[in-house]
């Protein structure tokens, strides 16, 4: 059995109280083994944002504990929380979240630099980064002379930046149209296969289907876990329905 | 008119929306028209009072005198001025008359006086205007200069000690034939004589120091001296052409101490309205560098507001608001300020001139309060409402042009792109790598910042200069007015400094509102708080920082072009001082917002609402 790399035990999140109070992460156990890819689905509202900013160190929990890459984090200060965004997580939003004043290759060498790398090796990862998402043309380009697809596909080029060991993704493709989804959904698929471990919170069955592990959550907590198939094909075969 | 009332109740609720922005805008701009008042009203009265009062009362060309050998003791000749008087320039001509140094005393002060013996009846040149009580009567009744009078306490109907004696004050008068009180020029030896660099130690007559003016009957003042012998004589000439004053009295400069003085009326002028001019050039370029301050904060305002406000025009437009519609409010609200602030500024203004611009009711009494005339009102209020158009119109016409749907999704001012800087501050530690390209993001916010803080510094400067030689001044000659001056000078320096807080405050609020989206991003890919605010308090010290050297190199310009006297340059160490200190300052005025800013949580910002 591979290592465990993130692990929540009676994860919660409420915000604000009395009548108000909402329970936006109820109690959540959740364990990712290394090169895992798990889907989370949900209807909206139901706390799998929250859920994602819990894990990544965007946000705090009100009780529950998280240890990511053998380290518990949930009792960080905001500063060790900060180095943990850093080294550790990479995010990918549904917003996609680039600046605009900076172009392609400055979007994706930021977390290097933010990380203490020098320039000059910043910018070498960044490249081979934007090959690997096959945008290595549009690196001068600034993000609003991009297709949404390929803005999302700069963004997960970002979020490798500096080598997580962990990367989350809050509904990828919920701006993107069919063809769009379908290339980011290849880059995961590539992802996936070069080991790295992916939660991925998605509206969108077919990304949920090329998953090893589909979970179900409502009103913040975990109401079904299905362990897809698994296999090459499985995904494969996903994919072909796709595009058919 | 129900589009008007549209436009207004638009405007004034938004004002009501944001009541610190607006406040903080109200103060800018009414900083600026006080100032403005300040030096308009100096204008109009330096200078005029003492026309006005040389007009009214037939005041002399030339001021001619003569005094006793102060060495020897020789008596003055009354003779040298009636033959002055014959010359062939002299149109008309008053005197001589005698004058008697002597003392006062009342309410237990004495004071040093020249007591000019006057007929009661008005001689043709130089008559007093009486301001309080009545001229010489022929009795005992004596007659004080204005400004020596108020320095005094003295009023008409007082009775005060005139050289051992109880005289009654009949009179409080103003002339044009001497500056008033305590610039009073000596028609008695009043100033220590040297010789050879010397001072005589044995001098033959008594010396005054800063004696005031009494007019006193004649033989009151032949009696005042202890000897007919130590009196002075004064005479006053009018000539055919008074330009010729000077001319004149040039021609005449006395050889020996036997020889009339001679003081033409542009000397006298130039003593009374030294003072004001100075005060007017300081207040005119206070009001300048404020003016420009006002403006450079307007706009920053402004800007920041645009950022927030992005999402309303989209509202105002998807409810079916015409760009005009739009443009209107923006302009509304602040032409609605702008009003408000030029009264406020007038009331100030108004208020305050008389403190700074009252010389003692030396001329014409209270004649001399200047009051706000229309022009003054009328140019206070149109220099507000154009700081209000020009500051608005800019960022009022392109949010009336911003597309609808992107007004609406909050697509909020699209930053600008300087390469260069971001190639360069990937080179820099984390902070100022964030700095940098905070900044980078709004050029011309931080053109503003720059010239709103080199404004503020070559006005601080330039402010240090004037006030380290008026204190030099005012160690040789103290001078009450000249010491007004100086608070004028602090007034306006602090006046410059809280505003430049002020633009220091908003426009870091500007910047914190206009990368709370990037900022929040930053932050998820692992920027720490402490770089986070470090960055945005960097951000404001950077161009602040450029702007104070800029300012430290434009002080000393500045001062030049405002005195053209010899210029004393400031120590360089007062330039490093003032450069540190705006450092210093500007860091602890934005490290607050910034570091609330950098604290704020993260998660909500990357939520979907921005998508
Ligand atoms: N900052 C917040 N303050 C108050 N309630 C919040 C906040 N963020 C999220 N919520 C609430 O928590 C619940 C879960 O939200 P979220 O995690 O965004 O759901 P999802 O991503 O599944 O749509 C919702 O009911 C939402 O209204
Ligand atoms: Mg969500």
């Amino acid at each position: 059995m591979s290592t465990t790399i993130l692990s929540t035990r009676g994860l919660t999140k409420t915000y604000g109280d009395g009548e108000s109070l909402v329970r936006a992460v109820d109690g959540v156990d959740l364990d990712v083994a290394a090169g895992e890819t798990v889907a989370v689905m949900g209807p909206s509202g139901c706390g799998k944002s929250t859920l994602l900013h819990l894990v990544g160190g965007l946000d705090r929990p009100t009780a529950g504990e998280i240890h990511l890459a053998g380290r518990r984090v949930d009792q960080l200060t905001e500063r060790t929380l900060a180095r943990l965004r850093r080294t550790d997580v990479g995010f990918v939003f549904q917003a996609f979240h680039l600046m605009d004043e900076l172009t392609v290759v400055e979007n994706v060498e930021l977390p290097a630099l933010l990380a203490g790398r020098s320039p000059r090796a910043a910018r070498a990862r960044a490249t081979e980064l934007l090959r690997r998402v096959g945008l290595a043309a549009k690196a001068a380009a600034l993000p609003t002379a991009l297709s949404g697809g390929q803005r999302q596909r700069v963004a997960v080029a970002r979020a490798l930046s500096n080598e997580p060991v962990l990367v989350l993704a809050d509904e990828p493709t919920g701006n993107l149209d069919s063809a769009a989804t379908l290339d980011v959904l290849r880059l995961f698929e590539e992802l996936h296969e070069a080991g790295q471990t992916l939660v991925i919170v998605t509206h969108d069955e077919r990304i949920a289907a090329t998953a090893d592990r589909l979970i179900s959550m409502r009103d913040g907590a975990f109401v079904d876990e299905t362990r897809l198939t698994g296999g090459t094909s499985g995904r494969l075969g996903a994919l072909a329905e796709l595009e058919g | 008119m129900g589009r008007l009332l549209l436009i207004a109740r638009l405007a004034g609720r938004d004002l009501r929306r944001r009541p610190a922005e607006a406040a903080l805008l109200l103060l800018a701009i009414t900083a600026a028209t006080t100032t403005l008042t300040l030096g308009l009203v100096m204008h109009g009265v330096a200078g005029d009072p003492y026309q006005r009062t040389r007009e009214a009362s037939a005041g002399p060309d030339v001021v001619a005198s003569v005094m006793p050998d102060p060495v020897t003791g020789a008596p003055a000749d009354p003779a040298v001025l009636t033959e002055l008087s014959g010359a062939d320039e002299i149109a008309a001509s008053s005197g001589p008359f005698p004058v008697a140094g002597t003392t006062v005393e009342v309410g237990g002060r004495t004071a040093d006086v020249q007591a000019v013996g006057r007929p009661a009846e008005p001689a043709d040149v130089d008559r007093p205007i009486v301001t309080d009580g009545e001229w010489l009567g022929g009795g005992d009744g004596v007659v004080v200069e204005a400004a020596f009078a108020d320095a005094l306490g003295i009023e008409a109907g007082d009775t005060v000690t005139l050289g051992g004696e109880s005289v009654e004050v009949a009179g409080i008068a103003v002339t044009a034939a001497m500056t008033p009180y305590p610039a009073a020029s000596c028609l008695v030896v009043c100033t220590p004589i040297t010789i050879n660099g010397e001072p005589v130690r044995d001098m033959a007559v008594d010396v005054l120091e800063e004696p005031g003016l009494i007019w006193v009957g004649e033989s009151m003042a032949t009696s005042l001296a202890a000897d007919p012998d130590d009196l002075a004589y004064v005479s006053y000439l009018r000539l055919d052409d008074p330009d010729a004053a000077q001319a004149f009295a040039d021609a005449r400069i006395p050889n020996g101490p036997m020889d009339a003085m001679l003081e033409p009326w542009p000397h006298i002028y130039e003593q009374v309205t030294h003072i004001e001019r100075n005060a007017q050039r300081v207040l005119l370029t206070g009001a300048w560098l404020l003016g420009i301050l006002a403006v450079a904060s307007v706009a920053v305002l402004v800007g920041g507001r645009m950022a927030d406000q992005t999402r309303r025009v989209g509202l105002l437009k998807a409810v079916g608001g015409t760009p005009g519609l739009v443009a209107a409010v923006l302009l509304a609200e602040y032409v609605l300020v702008a009003l408000v602030a030029a009264a406020a500024g007038l009331v100030a203004g108004g208020l305050t001139a008389p403190a700074i611009t009252d010389r003692a009711a030396g001329l014409l009494g209270g004649a001399a309060t200047p009051s706000l005339t229309a022009a003054t009102v009328a140019t206070v209020t149109a220099v507000a409402l154009g700081v209000a158009v020009v500051a608005t119109f800019v960022p009022a016409v392109r949010a009336a042009r911003t597309s609808t749907v992107a007004a609406l999704n909050d697509a909020a001012r699209p930053p600008r792109r300087v390469g260069w800087l971001i190639a360069l501050s990937a080179r820099l530690p984390v902070a100022v790598l964030i700095a940098v390209r905070v900044a980078g993001r709004r050029p011309r916010r931080v053109a503003l910042s720059i010239a709103s803080m080199t404004v503020t510094v070559s006005g601080i400067v330039a402010a240090l200069a004037a006030n380290a030689e008026l204190n030099t001044q005012l160690a040789s000659d103290p001078d009450p007015r000249m010491e007004r001056l100086g608070d004028v000078l602090a007034v306006i320096t602090v006046t410059l400094v809280a505003l430049a807080a002020v633009n220091t405050v908003v426009a870091t609020w500007a910047t914190v509102l206009d990368v709370r989206y990037s900022s929040a991003v930053t932050r998820a890919l692992g920027a720490t708080p402490a770089q986070l605010a470090a960055g945005l308090s960097l951000a404001q010290v950077l161009p602040a920082f450029l702007g104070a050297v800029l300012g430290s190199a434009g002080g000393p310009l500045l001062y030049d072009a405002v005195d053209q006297d010899d210029v004393v340059l400031p120590p360089a160490w007062w330039l490093v001082a003032v450069v540190v200190g705006v450092v210093v300052a500007v860091s602890a005025l934005t490290v607050v917002p910034a570091r609330l800013a950098a604290r704020r949580p993260v998660a909500p910002m990357l939520q979907g609402e921005l998508a």
